[in-house]
């Protein structure tokens, strides 16, 4: 068994290496009974827009979200066709290099849009590997308990210990660098927070009577997993979706900083700063913009799921 | 105790047994033999080099001669630096780790907590608001931008401190590092303070002591602060696992000579024995940690022993 009681409160955002189990809130979407879920998005919807911190969090990120499409696809330059004319420009209204350029003369703004979108897709998309696997792992072993549950959840505490930045790093070097790679390595490694967290929620989600009438009216197994189960879970899972996915474009820039993501000339958050940090003596803009930006990021993502968490907690109804 | 103890370890073990095998599968299924070089070698020599190296043996003997090396602690010879082993290695890198890692602990711990908990004291005001913030900031923010950041401000900029490198026994080489490596888990440790101080401070038997009439500190430092502390002692596990792959990091931006930095140009060199060899310490490493962590909490907290 765990050691990590309830009733501890780890900040849950952006860990490289795990936190503790984090403990899900008191909340419980299962307060809702399935017929009237509408109506509970749409309340948790209005209360987190009520509080001015996620309305701003989530406008920055909606900025850019739609920059990070727009842009390179606005923009007359593409991100890897050197400018010898134009080498490591400052930031500069003439020519419409925002932010200037890199050493290479290519533009930096176009350049930190193309790292917006890849960390982006590799954070949404891992974060859906890892919640696909961490629901199904957590809501099988809770609903099915014994010594399946034990098992599995064994199995999880095992994975705990796993040192993954390192092992993702080796398994890099081992079979090349393709961004594949990277969504399945880090979308395999940060499920097991979810699965703890399903798997408890699940639980207490059986005792109830609505799952009690269901299997009266002979409702089994996998229909009564997909169907009342995991839909009473969204919420809480929707809390931690949101806060895996700044986890994981953490992990994915750290990988390109270090030189294992993603290859020249394309480029993400992580290798732009790294970039950045070897030329920042004289040419800081190319360190700032792309580190400015990729905090922002991960800033917004994690003031979001704080308030996502507030608004389904009842204690702060 | 000793039951609850016993079942830890009983984790424990598969867990090092999972890791090494892990390792074993990696260093096994790794595209290209690690002597394939552009020079064709002699079979003879070849024939020697695979014998000296046992990797002409069946596949599971190779495994338990692993195992058995292992055990006793040999993590068996670097393939890039000729004749150094992989224990040397580390053991040269060893004191950097354990010098910037645990000066960036006691910060983290020093400064988070102090800040959590007067935080709670200041609960809703700017005085809470402010450092918690700030704290946000500090975990936003990634290792490897502040690294970088600190070193444009402290030392290109305002020539306060040295951008780098490592000098044994001058602390003005530290402090970038463990500053660097430290902030993250100051902003953590100080969420963690403050949540758990507040919930502490709103319990029953805080009330009885402010109504038996105790001053407030007296209340703070005798009744408050030790139940408070027990979250921290569970996050210190995961915490200073954490702290390894922040080295990892640090150790590469400043160019300490740490195992991390090994451990990446491990990593750009393919020498797969070093970098699989840092991979089972990190492992092993980890796992001690936690099994101290979940230790210490059920000795401070009787309650998880009997779950």
């Amino acid at each position: 068994m765990s050691a990590r009681p309830a009733g501890e409160r780890i900040p849950m955002s952006v860990p490289l290496q795990r936190p503790a189990a984090p403990e899900p809130p008191a909340a419980s979407p299962s307060s809702v009974p399935p017929a009237r879920a509408g109506a509970f998005w749409r309340l948790t919807l209005r209360r987190l827009a009520a509080q001015p911190t996620t309305r701003v969090a989530a406008a920055l990120l909606a900025m850019i979200v739609i920059g990070c499409l727009v842009i390179p696809w606005l923009s007359p330059y593409d991100y890897y066709t050197p400018h010898f004319d134009l080498l490591s420009r400052g930031p500069m209204l003439a020519g419409a290099h925002l932010f200037g350029t890199d050493p290479l003369g290519r533009d930096l703004l176009v350049r930190v849009m193309w790292g917006c979108r890849i960390s982006l897709a590799v954070g949404v998309a891992a974060s859906l590997v890892s919640v696909l696997i961490g629901v199904a792992w957590g809501a099988i072993a809770g609903y099915v308990g014994g010594w399946l549950d034990s098992t599995m959840m064994r199995a999880v505490d095992v994975l705990y210990s796993v040192p993954f930045v390192p092992f993702v790093i080796v398994l890099t070097v081992l079979f090349g660098r393709s961004l594949w790679l990277l969504f399945v390595a880090i979308g395999a490694v940060s499920w097991l927070d979810i699965a703890r967290i399903v798997r408890g929620q699940t639980l207490s989600l059986k005792q109830r009577e609505f799952i009690e009438a269901a299997r009266v009216a002979g409702v089994r197994g996998v229909d009564m997993i997909s169907r009342h189960i995991v839909p009473n879970l969204l919420g809480i899972v929707a809390v931690y979706a949101t806060l895996t996915i700044p986890a994981v474009i953490l992990f994915e820039a750290l990988l390109s900083f270090l030189g294992l993501g993603v290859q020249s000339p394309m480029a993400s958050l992580g290798s732009l700063v790294a970039d950045g940090a070897s030329d920042m003596q004289a040419h800081p803009h190319l360190l700032i913009v792309p580190a400015a930006l990729l905090s922002l990021i991960i800033y917004c993502f994690n003031y979001l799921g704080d308030g996502l968490r507030d608004a389904l907690d009842p204690r702060s109804r | 105790m000793l039951r609850y103890t016993l079942r830890r370890l009983i984790i424990a073990v598969p867990t090092l047994l999972l890791i090494a095998t892990l390792a074993f599968a990696l260093l096994h299924a790794a595209p290209g033999g690690p002597f394939d070089s552009d020079k064709r070698m002699l079979p003879a020599i070849q024939r020697a080099i695979e014998a000296r190296y046992h990797l002409d043996e069946p596949l599971w003997r190779q495994y338990v001669r692993y195992l058995g090396e292992l055990s006793r602690g040999d993590l068996g010879p670097s393939f890039q630096y000729r004749d150094t082993s992989v224990n040397q290695i580390i053991a040269q890198g060893l004191p950097v780790d354990a010098t910037v890692g645990l000066a960036a602990l006691a910060l983290a711990l020093l400064v988070g907590g102090t800040v959590g908990v007067s935080a709670a004291l200041w609960h809703g005001t700017r005085w809470d608001h402010a450092p918690m913030a700030l704290a946000a900031v500090g975990i936003s923010v990634p290792v490897f931008v502040v690294a970088p950041l600190l070193i444009l401000v402290f030392a290109v900029a305002l020539h306060w401190l040295p951008p780098g490198d490592w000098v044994a026994g001058s602390p003005s080489h530290l402090v970038l590092p463990v500053v660097a490596l430290a902030l993250p888990y100051i902003g953590y440790v100080a969420r963690l303070m403050r949540g758990s101080t507040l919930e502490v401070l709103a319990s029953p038997f805080i009330r009885s002591a402010r109504a038996k009439g105790l001053p407030s500190r007296l209340i703070l430092w005798r009744h408050a602060l030790r139940p408070a502390l027990t979250p921290l002692v569970s996050y210190l596990g995961p915490a200073i696992a954490g702290l390894v792959t922040g080295s990892i990091v640090v150790e590469s931006v400043f160019g300490l000579p740490g195992i991390g930095r090994f451990f990446i140009t491990a990593a750009l060199n393919r020498d797969y024995t070093l970098l699989v060899g840092i991979t089972v310490l990190y492992g092993a490493f980890i796992i001690l940690c936690n099994l101290l962590a979940d230790l210490c909490y059920a000795w401070i907290d009787p309650r998880v022993r009997l779950r």
